[in-house]
């Protein structure tokens, strides 16, 4: 429709709009995050929805403390091997569409922790995760920066057609594989479906070359 | 407190206690007391319960790994080198005993002072892994000792509930030893140097070297 | 690499036990819980609501902290340190800093500690701020106390980003001292959030000291008894509430704090509100210490001249260094054998130190008497679980 003829029939009063706008807007302007943190980065999650740094403004008016009546999980710290069978449990028991934040250096990829034999080398292994947010720990406002650009994907999310969203796909998977307690590690170490280790290329000099696969 | 009269306290009243005073060397003083596992449930009833003593606050439970060390050692041995009885210079390696060590830092707040370290060792790292308990003289050495079971592999009998505290029930390592390897978790680095490095190419080369 | 197996370990879950006609109900509270402070979980035996046995399981955030220190320098351990009680920092910092000069016997200059002191009380009072609306959110009050607590938490936190460049994670001290000197105007602006909070700290009281429900649900409730707390190693608030008079900062003498006037305040029943209203007595008296040092603090080197921090290597020895955290006795054990790594670095967390009676402060009390009575141990899980 054209844009002036919709700026006119606002001013009147009438909204003309398609389903997909007003889908997507719903989706966005409502997005309740699961009360979750692990670490360090919850304080400063719940800093950012304090009386400064208000989250609720943007629509994440409350945090659920139960996963079935939440649509965004922000995994805020580090989240360590004990941890992740309940965190990619947490995730299944969501219904969709579902969101996931990856706050902080530790849930991208294990952070300061990394040569830990406890610490998860990032929640992106088990879960597919939507928007990732670096810092250690990240400022109030990346997270308000984070959110507004999830907010973003949302709104550009197609309805019909080849770049429909996972939820809207039939034969896309919306839980995944919880992982058991091995003997040394967790069993499976990471979930293929979701996460391949970048293979790197090494040069007879010792200098290495990433390259994507 | 002195701990030479502690000790010395300690060896009239509970007969045949081996103790040894371990000499600090940094700045700090603090020199420690190591016992005997066998007396070290009543050293320790006796160190909390003495008047003069009364050690009422146990403050820090630790674990420490001493795996064996190889000592070579220039030592001169006589010999006979053609026919001649000389002495000549050979190097003997021996093999240290390894174990592990609990140690108990104590206070006493009724009559302020501390710290004293307490230390236990046990026999080896293998199946000689056991030393009392003092969960039962100090309720504050109760997770701590769990602690110590789960990541360096002590067992302390007579505590009320020892089980993994940190890790999962079915891990089997040890992790805090010192021989401990963890499994290759294929850590991505833009930068991998050292074991990092080493792992990614074993990573490599099982891909089919791409 | 043999492992060793505990033959009288019992299993960690046991089924509902029957008791003739009555059946207790096992229930885990955690790791994903509104009220449990991050991830912990307690597995709680319930008869119809009251609490049979709880066992407490931790592990959750097992980061191996102590693991890292043995690869990294000392130095590098430091801002790990800024991680074990994320809420208050500069006091980790502090702990390490002095076991390390304990180990190499290093002197710090005055102006050096009247900076520690000044960072390390305003860490404590935002630490019990926060604590006190953490335990009101918990018990149903949906934020608002909270809301008043951040918001002087906040205050606190731009004097430390402007002081260190970071609101939470600061890595402020060093071996001898501090890492930087206070930029111009940051004493002024300090001393205004010194001279504001005791009007925050009237409106808080007013609104919540004599609240009647706070009282119904906190009086008489988790009663910990003093032998106990010295037996089971309680330290902190929650070992002065109980009436045991041990302070760190009176009984070492650590630091400059003998040159301060503060008492020490006492708690006479040991129970929940004992322990909530500590935090408000404590306060008072972090701002008495506050007052004095911003107003004597001398001009000055900020670390010791002579330490050199390329190539540092104690000689070998051991040594257990302690302080006051907001959250009880905070220690640091470590043993050197000459190289630029620790042999052996060990973190005494009082966190864990005060769960260990969890269970009998738990027991023949309802079940949401338990979030009151875990909000006032004040746990943080990255210093429980290092």
């Amino acid at each position: 429709m054209d844009e002036k003829l919709k700026t006119e029939l606002s001013k009147q009063g009438i909204f003309a709009t398609s389903l997909q706008e007003l889908y997507n807007w719903g989706r966005r302007s409502s997005l309740w995050p699961l009360n979750f943190g692990l670490a360090c980065c919850a304080i400063e999650m719940i800093a950012t929805t304090m009386a400064r740094y208000d989250l609720a403004r943007f629509g994440a008016e409350v945090f659920r403390p139960s996963p079935r009546q939440a649509d965004l999980m922000i995994v805020a710290g580090t989240v360590t091997k004990k941890m992740a069978p309940q965190v990619v449990r947490l995730y299944n028991q969501m219904p969709e569409p579902k969101y996931v934040i990856s706050m902080g250096a530790c849930a991208i990829s294990g952070g300061p922790f990394k040569q830990g034999y406890n610490v998860l080398k990032g929640i992106d292994r088990y879960i597919p995760v939507d928007v990732y947010i670096p810092g250690c720990p990240p400022r109030p406002e990346a997270l308000i920066d984070a959110f507004i650009m999830l907010q973003k994907k949302i709104d550009a999310q197609q309805l019909t057609g080849e770049d429909r969203p996972r939820h809207l796909t039939a034969g896309q998977p919306s839980e995944f594989v919880v992982p058991r307690f091995g003997a040394h590690d967790l069993e499976p170490p990471q979930n293929p479906a979701v996460w391949h280790a970048p293979l790197v290329q090494i040069t007879k000099a010792g200098t290495d070359e990433s390259r994507n696969d | 407190m002195n701990l030479e009269t502690t000790k010395s306290s300690l060896e009239a009243n509970i007969p045949g206690c081996r103790l040894e005073i371990v000499f600090n060397g940094s700045p700090s003083a603090q020199h420690s007391l190591l016992v005997d596992a066998e007396h070290g449930f009543a050293i320790a009833a006796y160190l909390k319960d003495a008047p003069d003593l009364r050690f009422d606050f146990c403050s820090n439970v630790t674990g420490v790994d001493w795996p064996s060390k190889e000592i070579s050692a220039k030592v001169k041995v006589k010999k006979i080198v053609d026919g001649v009885e000389s002495e000549v210079e050979e190097v003997q390696k021996t093999r240290t005993q390894g174990y592990l060590e609990v140690v108990y830092h104590l206070f006493s707040q009724e009559l302020k002072y501390g710290p004293l370290p307490l230390r236990m060792r046990t026999e080896d790292r293998d199946r000689g892994v056991h030393l009392p308990s003092l969960t039962p003289i100090w309720r504050s050495a109760e997770f701590q000792e769990r602690e110590v079971f789960d990541l360096f592999g002590v067992i302390f009998d007579g505590h009320p509930d020892l089980r993994r505290i940190l890790m999962w029930n079915a891990f089997q390592d040890h992790p805090m030893r010192k021989d401990y390897v963890d499994p290759d978790d294929f850590e991505y680095e833009p930068t991998a140097h050292d074991q990092v490095l080493q792992r990614a190419s074993q990573h490599r080369s099982e891909a089919g070297g791409r | 690499m043999s492992t060793v197996t505990n033959p009288t370990a019992q299993s960690q879950l046991e089924p509902a036990i029957d008791r003739g006609e009555e059946q207790l109900l096992e229930i885990s509270m955690g790791p994903q819980h509104p009220s449990t402070h991050g991830v912990f979980r307690m597995n709680v035996v319930l008869d119809g609501e009251v609490v049979v046995r709880l066992k407490p399981v931790f592990g959750y955030l097992h980061r191996n902290h102590e693991k890292i220190a043995e690869f990294e320098t000392y130095l590098g351990s430091m801002p790990y340190t800024d991680r074990l009680d994320y809420i208050c920092s500069i006091t980790n910092n502090w702990g390490y800093a002095l076991a390390v000069e304990k180990l190499a016997g290093i002197q710090v200059p005055e102006r050096a500690e009247y900076l520690r002191v000044i960072t390390g009380e305003l860490t404590r009072l935002q630490n019990h701020a926060s604590l006190i609306g953490f335990l009101l959110q918990d018990m149903g009050s949906s934020g608002t106390p909270l809301m008043y607590a951040f918001r002087e938490r906040e205050k606190i936190l731009d004097l430390f980003e402007e002081l260190t460049g970071a609101r939470m994670m600061c890595n402020y001290m060093r071996f001898g001292g501090c890492r930087v000197d206070m930029p111009a105007g940051w004493l002024g602006r300090a001393k205004k959030v010194v001279q504001e909070f005791p009007r925050f700290l009237d409106e808080y009281e007013r609104l919540l000291v004599g609240n009647e429900i706070l009282m119904e649900r906190t009086q008489g409730i988790g009663v910990l008894s003093r032998e106990l707390a010295i037996n089971a190693g309680i330290s902190g608030p929650m070992a002065r509430a109980s009436g045991v008079n041990y302070d760190i900062r009176k009984v070492d003498k650590y630091s400059i704090y003998d040159r301060f006037s503060f008492r020490v305040p006492l708690g006479a029943h040991g129970d929940v509100y004992d322990r909530y209203m500590m935090r408000f007595l404590e306060m008072r008296e972090s701002l008495k210490i506050l007052n004095e040092a911003m107003r004597a603090i001398p001009a000055g080197p900020i670390v010791d001249p002579k330490m050199r921090i390329r190539g540092f290597r104690p000689k070998p020895g051991e040594a257990y260094g302690r302080i006051e955290s907001p959250k009880g006795e905070l220690g640091f054990y470590l043993i050197s054998d000459g190289s630029p790594n620790p042999y052996r670095y060990r973190v005494r967390p009082p966190s864990l130190i005060n769960l260990t009676v969890l269970e009998d402060l738990c027991i023949g009390l309802n079940v949401a008497d338990v979030v009151a009575i875990l909000g006032s141990v004040d746990i943080v899980l990255g210093e429980v679980d290092r």
